[in-house]
């Protein structure tokens, strides 16, 4: 049993856990102290002093996250004196921020500008100096304007602590501080993996994801190009929040017609090429398995965790399946196999995918990626970009109807679905593997112990007689901690599903940005990540290779899974990257 | 002086075994830093790199100490260490146009190095000689009673 504190918030009696801050009292007695560089487990500094509170018989203002609770404490967090002190912080933050609010991609979903507005800043009265600014653009995923930045460190916090990748930091002091990388570097050339977890943490404009949208209007508008969109499973379980849509529900037949009205030539799912590669992948880990090969074998879906291999830990690069990402299979299958079946000269199609990441805008550009000199996939949109370009079309998201996906790279089964998740490849894979191996299909496709928001999850699946253990890791700090232990012998694996960020797709850096305030009180990864769990459980097909429309193009196009056409136009390959590039 | 390649595969060898040996006493990071500092005159990445390395920590918070404290630099100092003293009693007579001039004559700023790795101008306060002031020393040199019309014939002897 815990060790309960008792305390007064406001004249409300409060009892919590020993340990906890004021701040998280409060919370959960649902008095909302305002804050601006707390994000709950990603950071807590006391450093913005917004949070500010009264407690009796103390002296000064203390700040709220980093303020233990006591027996019997009183707190106020609503006194004249603290709507002033905080109202005057924000006139401070402002007098260097760049208040172009009008074009910013975060007005209206911007943490400062809510304060601002509730805290009823209607001057600035310390208007001054403006920070050295400048707008680091050289990376295809992340932008970085520091005119916007108030120095909270959530990007840090995320990077460093979270993500353990270090791009970013702090330098300088004073009213020189910057947030950034070394030597006022590029993102581009720092061992950034492009993930985007810093612009989901980010409370203000100043950090936010390369645009396609302008590329992707043009491609629709132009009557030669025949363009094709696939939204990645996660897209489904999120495009909602966008939209005033609750939390934690898909909208599949929403954001197929969202699609279909925005004018795009065909409307495929990304979750055919994930039932794909699961048949690539599963043939692949049993041929290792089997015939010998690199063992464990590491998914390669998440391009932000290809990047942190190559970057990190590049003597596991032959561990990684030589499997293409879902989105990248699609899209070579778009201008191969579909290109060929309707007549059309793939030349003149244009793959555009909608993702829940960063990192698959480098992926897209990556060389590797590409069949007879055509980039496999031609742009990537984030969630949030999407999302605009539903608005700026003037869709009411909402109020559309549930359609479907369109033929022959548009269907899925509930296999594909939980791809988003952290778990859900390797679950998918597994459901696939076991009948492969076995001969025989699941009685129960669900695999609990896969499933969940622990960092590291481990199984060991009887596969017949045959033993396969697994581990599956999400975010790389965890993915670093998995490594190290195959690395020194304490772990002996045959099958890791590694996802760059933590929670998976469902939380990856391209999905809408929920406030430091709301995250207070949902867990987002699991939220989600239900969304797709009950998408799944909805399906009649849960395994990939039962996909009817998977088999016809084996059949017809592809020849034997993992044979000498899937091979080159599904598989790909990797090399070690430099972490700075001067 | 620039470092040679030879010189420089000493000193980083150096600094490696002052790593080993200090790397586990508490708050290693600035004794380390202020090694390598002192050894090659500057912080470099190469350096910035392996000190990270060695200490588990991302090359950003090095570099964020680097960039806190005045001791440190990341570029290699000027054949040629130009002190203006902008304590009290030299500023009260005239030490900011002093450096101004300097500043000016070199094109560079306090705490840069010209191009052609000849000058560097270091951030300076007191140097107690106050009877002297406005006073600049060039290395070892000391120049007192200084106007800034002084300066080009001062710098033209290095």
């Amino acid at each position: 049993m815990e060790n309960m504190i008792n305390l007064t918030i406001d004249g409300v009696a409060v009892s919590v856990p020993e340990g906890s801050t004021v701040l998280e009292a409060a919370r959960a007695a649902h008095i909302n102290i305002p804050t601006l560089c707390y994000l709950k487990d990603v950071q807590q500094i006391g450093a913005c002093r917004l949070c500010l509170v009264e407690i009796e018989k103390q002296r000064g203002l203390p700040a709220a996250c980093v303020m233990p609770v006591a027996e019997g404490m009183v707190v106020r967090t609503n006194t004249p004196a603290l709507r002033e002190q905080r109202r005057v912080n924000l006139e401070l933050l402002l007098a260097s921020h760049n208040r172009e609010c009008t074009s910013c991609v975060r007005s209206e979903n911007c943490e400062l500008q809510a304060l601002c507005r509730e805290y009823g800043v209607k001057e600035y009265p310390f208007d001054g100096a403006k920070k050295e600014t400048y707008v680091d653009e050289v990376s295809p995923c992340v932008i970085r304007d520091n005119s916007k930045c108030i120095n909270c460190r959530r990007c840090i916090a995320a990077c460093n602590d979270v993500q353990q990748i270090g791009a970013i930091g702090v330098s300088k002091r004073g009213f020189k501080t910057k947030i950034g990388p070394i030597f006022d570097f590029s993102l581009a050339q720092t061992p950034c993996v492009n993930c985007g977890q810093c612009i989901v943490a980010c409370p203000v404009g100043a950090l936010r994801e390369r645009e396609s949208i302008d590329d992707v209007w043009a491609a629709i508008g132009n009557p030669d190009k025949y363009v094709v969109v696939q939204p990645a499973p996660a897209v489904r379980a999120s495009i909602g929040e966008e939209f005033g849509l609750p939390m934690g529900v898909a909208q599949t037949g929403k954001l197929a017609a969202a699609l279909r009205r925005l004018g795009f030539d065909k409307v495929f799912d990304t979750n055919f090429g994930a039932d794909l590669t699961i048949m690539e992948e599963g043939n692949e880990l049993i041929e290792r398995l089997t015939k010998g090969g690199a063992l464990p074998m590491i998914t390669s879906c998440s391009p932000g965790w290809i990047s942190y291999c190559e970057k990190f830990f590049p003597e596991f690069i032959p561990n990684l399946s030589s499997c293409k990402s879902p989105h990248e299979m699609e899209g070579a299958m778009v201008k191969s196999y579909f290109a060929e079946k309707m007549g059309i000269d793939p030349k003149s199609i244009v793959v555009v995918s909608v993702m829940p990441c960063t990192a698959k805008k480098y992926e897209a550009a990556r060389p590797e990626l590409s069949n007879n000199g055509m980039q496999d996939v031609d742009y990537v949109l984030t969630v949030r970009e999407l999302a605009r370009m539903i608005k700026q079309a003037g869709i009411d998201f909402a109020k559309l109807p549930d359609e479907g996906f369109d033929a022959m790279l548009g269907e899925s089964t509930g296999a594909a679905d939980i791809f988003g998740a952290t778990g859900g490849v390797m679950e998918a894979a597994l459901r696939t593997v076991y009948a492969k191996v076995t001969g025989k299909e699941l009685d129960k496709v669900e695999f609990d112990v896969v499933r969940g928001t622990e960092g590291v999850k481990e199984a060991s699946i009887d596969l017949n007689g045959t033993v396969v253990n697994v581990a599956v890791a999400h975010g790389t700090a965890n993915a670093k901690k998995v490594l190290e232990a195959v690395k020194n012998g304490e772990k002996n694996y045959h099958f890791i599903e590694v996802m760059c960020c933590p929670g998976g797709c469902v939380t990856g850096g391209g999905q809408p940005i929920v406030s430091s305030k709301d995250l207070q009180y949902v867990d987002l990864k699991k939220v989600r990540a239900q969304a797709l769990y009950n998408e799944d459980a909805g399906k009649a097909l849960r395994k990939s290779h039962e996909n009817p429309a998977i088999k016809a193009l084996y059949d017809t196009y592809l020849g034997e899974v993992g044979g000498h056409k899937a091979h080159k136009l599904l598989h790909t390959t990797y090399s070690q990257k430099d972490k700075y590039y001067c | 002086m620039a470092l040679t390649p030879e010189q420089i595969a000493v000193k980083t060898e150096e600094l490696k075994a002052f790593i080993a040996e200090h790397k586990d006493m508490p708050g290693p990071l600035m004794p380390i830093m202020q090694f390598a500092q002192e050894s090659f005159g500057y912080l470099s990445l190469e350096n910035m790199i392996i000190i990270a390395d060695s200490l588990g920590i991302p090359v950003t918070e090095v570099y964020g100490v680097a960039t806190f404290y005045a001791q440190f630099s990341l570029t290699p100092k000027g054949d040629n260490i130009i002190s203006v003293c902008q304590g009290t009693a030299c500023y009260v007579k005239g030490g900011a146009q002093v450096l101004a001039r300097v500043e000016k004559e070199l094109g560079i700023t306090s705490n840069e190095t010209t191009e052609d790795g000849k000058f560097t101008i270091q951030d300076t306060r007191c140097l107690g000689c106050c009877g002297l002031a406005p006073v600049m020393t060039i290395n070892e040199d000391v120049y007192g009673k200084l106007t800034a019309d002084m300066i080009p014939a001062i710098l033209a002897k290095y």
